[in-house]
């Protein structure tokens, strides 16, 4: 597999860019592997990754049921930022946002890492409190991050409605430099070729329908595609894990959700940061294309229609507008949704399952893709050491039969 | 957009007016002293999560305010059948 460089970009382009190999070869499935991944997103292939890397486990299968980049890899809205509120969430977000640092470098794929700040909107007294106790707790944990006034949030979103009469007034914001967004499409291209380019059988267009077990363990996975036999499992598919564990034999905390976002025509650079508001719950960036990216709450009931509805397009928009008046001429280009899977403390699962060679990475909820790196790093050593990675022992999925939830949703008043 | 006429007030209200209740059948254990942790966790925690076929609650929340079983598709949204909470079957 050929480097990515300068000297090749410009060798390339001199031949009309038509040299270019496939980035992943589309490899004959074997009738056995060490490991085999369910699901093609992030998760999966960062694990596959980190399977081959870390752990030099390359015979290795990642199935995915429809194509790389289909699923929700291709429909979140590309922020990353770790400001989360305990020390043991911190942990992982953070993990993540540091190895999406150096991704670019590591993958040999430019993954387009644009940490121009997360900034989420401070509306009234009662915000700005549990802003200051957000950045204690994040201080404490070693997170850098600020609290800025009105006239600086004026001064850096000068589209911003900061008017008198604005429906929610602006009085500040709490902002994290580190955050921003990523072009989402390369993190799991680049992924996939790297993990390519280790020996990882990367199989689309193959959907998992059933297993084979003997002796509390799995032998074989049953896919679209025919029996593969298999040392390990790893789960990594979000808004449909409970699908495989109702195949396994096992049940999961998981409801899953339609989460929607949506993205205007290109517009001249006008908007430098990602700007979150608690009080319309709506989330906005600008695109290195210059495209709007929005989205807001997920919808309320359970839900796998992968596609945008226009109640709550209507809402986002609403406060979008409201938000920010100059983009009401602003023409809608696209909608969609990916299917979400929320847990009851809105903090991921991660480790073994009852079954006793399958492993899980699920639970992110609407905060799958900030997480892509750290997920695939701790799913890839639970399948490696058949034991959680310290970092997710207390993310397992025995904690809701302990009773020692990570509340995330109450905590940092995450909108998953 | 999910639309259902409610089995009480018998009006059509769409997912804005509605308030979604969560799956059926999530029964709380009928005798709690002897419940065992796993009973309590599959009772508090686990959800059947089905992609298809759905039975549900529902409460014409903007509306006359009443509590009731709906079965829906969970990827198309069609609603198959309305029963009011005591599961007689209206319309």
């Amino acid at each position: 597999m050929q480097r990515y460089s300068f000297f090749n970009l410009a060798r390339h382009a001199l031949r009309g860019n038509t040299t270019y190999t496939p980035a992943w070869h589309q490899p004959k499935l074997k009738p056995q592997y060490d490991v085999v991944i369910i699901g093609g997103g992030g998760h999966g292939l960062a694990t596959a990754y980190y399977l081959a890397k870390n752990y030099g486990i390359t015979n290795v299968a990642v199935l995915e049921k429809g194509w790389i980049g289909g699923g929700n890899s291709g429909r979140n809205t590309t922020n990353v930022r770790s400001d989360y509120m305990f020390p043991e969430s911190v942990a992982v977000y953070d993990l993540a946002l540091r190895l999406y640092e150096e991704l670019a470098k590591d993958l040999n794929f430019n993954i387009m890492l644009s940490q121009r700040g997360w900034m989420t909107l401070i509306h009234d007294q009662h915000q700005l409190e549990s802003a200051q106790h957000k950045m204690n707790s994040l201080v404490c944990n070693g997170i850098e991050a600020q609290i800025i006034g009105r006239e600086e949030v004026r001064r850096m979103i000068p589209t911003l409605n900061m008017s008198a009469n604005a429906r929610y007034p602006v009085i500040g914001a709490f902002r994290q430099k580190r955050g921003g967004t990523i072009r989402h499409d390369a993190v799991v291209w680049g992924y996939a070729r790297a993990a390519d380019q280790l020996g990882v059988h990367i199989v689309q267009d193959c959907e998992v329908i059933g297993f084979e077990k003997a002796g509390g363990s799995i032998t074989a996975v049953k896919t679209s595609r025919g029996r593969i036999g298999c040392g390990a499992v790893g789960v990594a598919a979000a808004g449909h894990s409970s699908l495989i564990a109702d195949m396994a034999g096992f049940r999961l905390p998981v409801t899953s959700h339609c989460l929607q976002a949506m993205v205007s025509e290109p517009l001249k650079p006008l908007l430098n940061h990602v700007v979150f508001s608690p009080s319309t719950g709506v989330y906005i960036n600008q695109t290195q294309k210059g495209e709007l990216v929005m989205g807001s709450a997920r919808d309320l009931y359970a839900s796998y229609g992968q596609r945008g509805t226009f109640p709550t397009i209507e809402k986002t928009i609403t406060a979008v507008i409201e938000m920010f008046p100059i983009f009401g001429q602003t023409r809608l280009m696209r909608h969609w949704a990916g299917i979400v899977d929320i847990v009851p403390d809105s903090s991921p699962i991660l480790g073994p399952t009852p079954v006793g060679n399958m492993h899980i990475n699920c639970g992110w909820g609407s905060g799958g893709f900030k997480a892509i790196p750290a997920g695939g790093l701790l799913l890839a050593c639970s399948l490696a050491t058949g034991k959680p990675h310290p970092l997710a022992l207390k993310f397992g999925l025995d904690r809701f039969r302990s009773n020692r939830l990570v509340d995330e949703s109450a905590a940092a008043g995450s909108a998953h | 957009m999910i639309v259902i006429r409610c089995p009480y007030c018998h009006e059509q209200k769409t997912e804005e007016e509605l308030t979604y209740g969560g799956e059926l059948g999530v029964t709380r254990p009928l005798d709690p002293e002897s419940a065992s942790d796993t009973e309590w966790t599959d009772y508090l925690f686990m959800r059947t999560n089905r992609k298809g076929l759905h039975r549900e609650y529902w409460c014409c929340s903007i509306g006359c305010g009443q509590w009731f079983k709906v079965t829906r598709h969970t990827i198309t949204h069609e609603v198959t059948e309305i029963n009011r909470s005591d599961d007689s079957v209206v319309g």
